[in-house]
């Protein structure tokens, strides 16, 4: 990376007074954006408090299939890239650009840990046979363990996808770092990222204790 | 910043289909949003004609039972979802919104056109399932019908999955544009009543669309894998479908009557010429409309099987929907009184809703008590209700928006005595149609049955032919605003006397909306207060 070459002016869009109206705007259109996920999300917790009321037993079966180790060592790994995201931005501020690369870069490892750990869990299921209904071969479980599957692959596979996306995202901010587009004055695509990605964090936090913890 | 050369506007800066299809101007994207809405209302009204040339008789006419179901989940998912939620907000209010508030453009002018093409995508879907053996399980998808009939049930799905983003990627945009881009001098109170009732529906569609996109998302995987939460058979449970289903499906109901609001605040006060009676209220009533909607979606399933004492909340929640919506229609009219009252083609709009939306509303109220709903519940008493607010409401006030936008659009006028012989179709025709159908709800006819019985004829009959007194409305009306836009007369930059903010600019406005940013001095009603010279 040719980190000597100084970076490109950022120029405010025509209908914005100046570049804070235009941090504050796109700021304020995530943190709705962000509200919509909850409610995206919200419903399936929805549904899994109504199946966790109607079969309660079936989560105490599952919580001996899951290995908690694995969620809590995933949970670990997006706190840790969480960490890591905010020093990108901070790196930005400071307009140290070849931090903010590492710093991006570490975030991006993180999140394919995460999804390599999540590989492992799905294999293991799948080869037992937990799987959704229609699929579902387990042999000796209970009747409506098929249930829990059906949401646990549907909540997590969600998941999975936000970070997939976040994936994605990052690289799109290392490549336009790579072309010196962030700096002190300028870094909001960095920040609505990182919003985003605390968000798929957070969201993992709710998943790991209410489907690897109950019991 | 924009040296006006004479006779620059949005239409003409730059020309060419590419100026188009990558435009950032959310003029020209209201526009293609409006002919996009205006190609899916032919579309489900085409499928309404065929329905109800269908009921003409007892028996079969022209399509068989399966075919009949088809169509009417076509006409429902059509003029849901591609029509009538789009049909304010995406079209009149993404032209007027940033003009309203003294801005140059929305606050994200990609993300709109993101919207704008997403919307497409996610009409192609539809027209998909159309195609390739339509849906048949009406526009609310119930399971387990959905997750089992052989239908095309996952494109049409997957097609309102992705028409929920584009509203959720538009609501977004809204809510930020209201905040952030208002010009100087235009406070909370001095926003025009569209633009509040524009940023209460952007409030619904930011919350309640994303609850249909799981919804919708887990009757894919349903289908597809059979997680078995909705599904009996499996341990699941159909009436949690219901509830997801409705907690969007029915806020989506003020996505499409909200805005309908907000342009017969702005046709009231400029036909009358005056000022909106208690505009504080009128604002603050369509965000408490926007949040009691919430709370309300328990009365589609009075006959579900859920509790009593749920019954029982959601029947109270749902009257007092009907305290800001009097609120509304009574400060409308308490605005016309001592007025100069202009009968003008927009202001005839105004009437009709105002009769139609009334009548929407109280049947509404009656549907809503528990012992009445299960006597009427899903009959033609319901399908009469929500045409009354969705096509006599929402309908009327968005034809009123664009005969009164119209000049402002486009800078042509249209003929005047031509829109009120269609207006006159329109009501005539609307009445005949559906007003039938209250009397045939209460005598006990079922909705979305392909037959019925002999004594119900004569009436099913009077309804078919007030379509067809309603088509020639709207084939009036297309061809004097398709002769408008060739050889109308231009229309100048405030042919009604208006005091809104969109009246001071040129029509059609320039690419900027305004040579230099206006600063707010009056209300946008101040017609007491200030002379227009």
């Amino acid at each position: 990376m040719k980190i000597t070459e100084p970076h490109k002016e950022h120029i405010v869009a025509h209908h914005f007074a100046n570049s804070k109206h235009e941090f504050d705007s796109a700021r304020l259109g995530m943190w709705i954006f962000l509200v919509t996920e909850v409610l995206f999300f919200g419903a399936l917790f929805v549904a899994y408090a109504f199946l966790r009321w109607s079969y309660p037993e079936i989560f105490v079966e599952a919580h001996h299939i899951l290995s908690w180790k694995m969620g809590a060592l995933n949970t670990a790994i997006l706190i840790f890239s969480s960490f890591t995201m905010v020093m990108a931005i901070r790196s930005a501020q400071l307009n140290q650009r070849l931090k903010t690369s590492l710093y991006l870069i570490t975030t991006m490892i993180c999140a394919f840990g995460f999804l390599v750990v999540k590989f492992f869990e799905y294999s293991a299921k799948i080869h037992h046979g937990y799987l959704p209904a229609k699929y579902f071969v387990a042999h000796g479980a209970s009747e409506y363990l098929h249930l829990f599957f059906g949401l646990y692959f549907t909540m997590t596979g969600l998941h999975g996808i936000h970070v997939l996306v976040g994936i994605g995202l990052i690289i799109w901010l290392l490549l336009r770092n790579r072309k010196g587009h962030f700096y002190s004055n300028y870094y909001t695509p960095l920040e609505m990222v990182g919003l985003y990605w605390h968000f798929v964090d957070l969201v993992w936090i709710f998943l790991f204790p209410l489907f690897y913890l109950v019991g | 910043m924009s040296e006006s050369v004479p006779g620059t506007n949005y239409i003409n800066a730059v020309s060419g289909i590419k100026s188009w299809l990558t435009t950032l101007d959310h003029k020209r994207i209201g526009i293609m949003y409006l002919l996009f809405i205006a190609i899916s209302f032919g579309l489900g009204g085409f499928f309404a004609l065929a329905l109800r040339l269908e009921l003409l008789n007892p028996g079969q006419l022209i399509v068989s039972a399966k075919q009949y179901n088809q169509l009417f989940t076509l006409h429902g998912a059509v003029m849901v979802f591609l029509f009538i939620v789009p049909s304010i907000p995406a079209s009149l209010g993404n032209f007027l919104l940033p003009i309203q508030l003294g801005a140059k453009d929305v606050a994200f002018p990609r993300l709109n056109l993101a919207s704008l093409y997403l919307y497409v995508f996610g009409a192609a879907f539809c027209v998909y399932s159309m195609v390739s053996g339509a849906a048949d399980t009406g526009w609310t998808f119930y399971t387990p019908y959905s997750s089992t009939t052989d239908t095309s049930v996952i494109s049409m799905t997957l097609g309102a999955f992705i028409l929920g983003f584009s509203s959720i990627f538009t609501g977004i945009n809204f809510i930020v544009t209201v905040h952030k881009m208002r010009a100087p001098g235009m406070s909370w109170f001095k926003l025009p009543l569209f633009t509040w009732s524009l940023y209460a529906t952007a409030i619904i569609q930011v919350l309640a669309t994303p609850v249909l996109g799981i919804t919708l998302l887990l009757l894919v995987v349903e289908r597809l894998v059979g997680i078995g939460i909705f599904d009996p058979a499996l341990g699941g449970d159909p009436v949690l479908f219901q509830h997801f289903f409705w907690f969007y499906s029915h806020p989506a109901v003020y996505i499409m009557i909200l805005p309908a609001m907000g342009v017969m605040s702005e046709l009231v006060t400029t036909f009358s010429k005056k000022n909106i009676f208690g505009y504080k209220m009128v604002a603050f009533s369509s965000i408490a409309i926007a949040v009691i909607s919430f709370l309300v979606w328990g009365h589609h399933l009075y006959v579900s099987g859920q509790s009593d004492y749920a019954d029982m909340i959601f029947s109270f929640l749902t009257y007092l929907v009907a305290i800001p919506s009097a609120v509304k229609v009574f400060n409308w009219i308490a605005t016309l009184y001592n007025g100069e009252i202009e009968l003008k083609a927009p202001f005839l709009y105004f009437i009709a809703f105002l009769f139609l939306f009334t009548i929407g509303g109280f049947t509404g109220i009656m549907l809503a008590s528990l012992s009445l709903d299960v006597h009427l519940h899903d009959t033609y008493f319901v399908v009469a209700h929500f045409h009354y607010v969705m096509m006599g409401g929402t309908v009327m006030a968005f034809l009123g928006g664009i005969h009164y936008w119209w000049p402002k659009m486009f800078g042509k006028m249209y003929s005047e005595k031509a829109a009120v012989v269609a207006w006159f179709f329109i009501m005539a025709g609307f009445n005949m149609v559906f007003f039938t159908q209250f009397i045939l709800g209460t005598k006990g006819m079922p909705r979305r049955y392909y037959s019925y019985l002999d004594q119900f004829q004569p009436l099913h009959a009077f309804s078919t032919v007030g379509t067809w007194v309603l088509t020639v409305g709207f084939l009036i009306m297309a061809f004097y605003l398709v002769e408008s836009l060739l050889n109308g007369e231009p229309a100048g930059d405030n042919p009604w006397g208006s005091l809104g903010l969109e009246w001071t600019t040129q029509s059609p406005p320039i690419t900027e909306n305004f040579a230099d940013t206006p600063h707010i001095i009056h209300g946008p009603y101040d017609y007491d207060k200030v002379k227009l010279s």
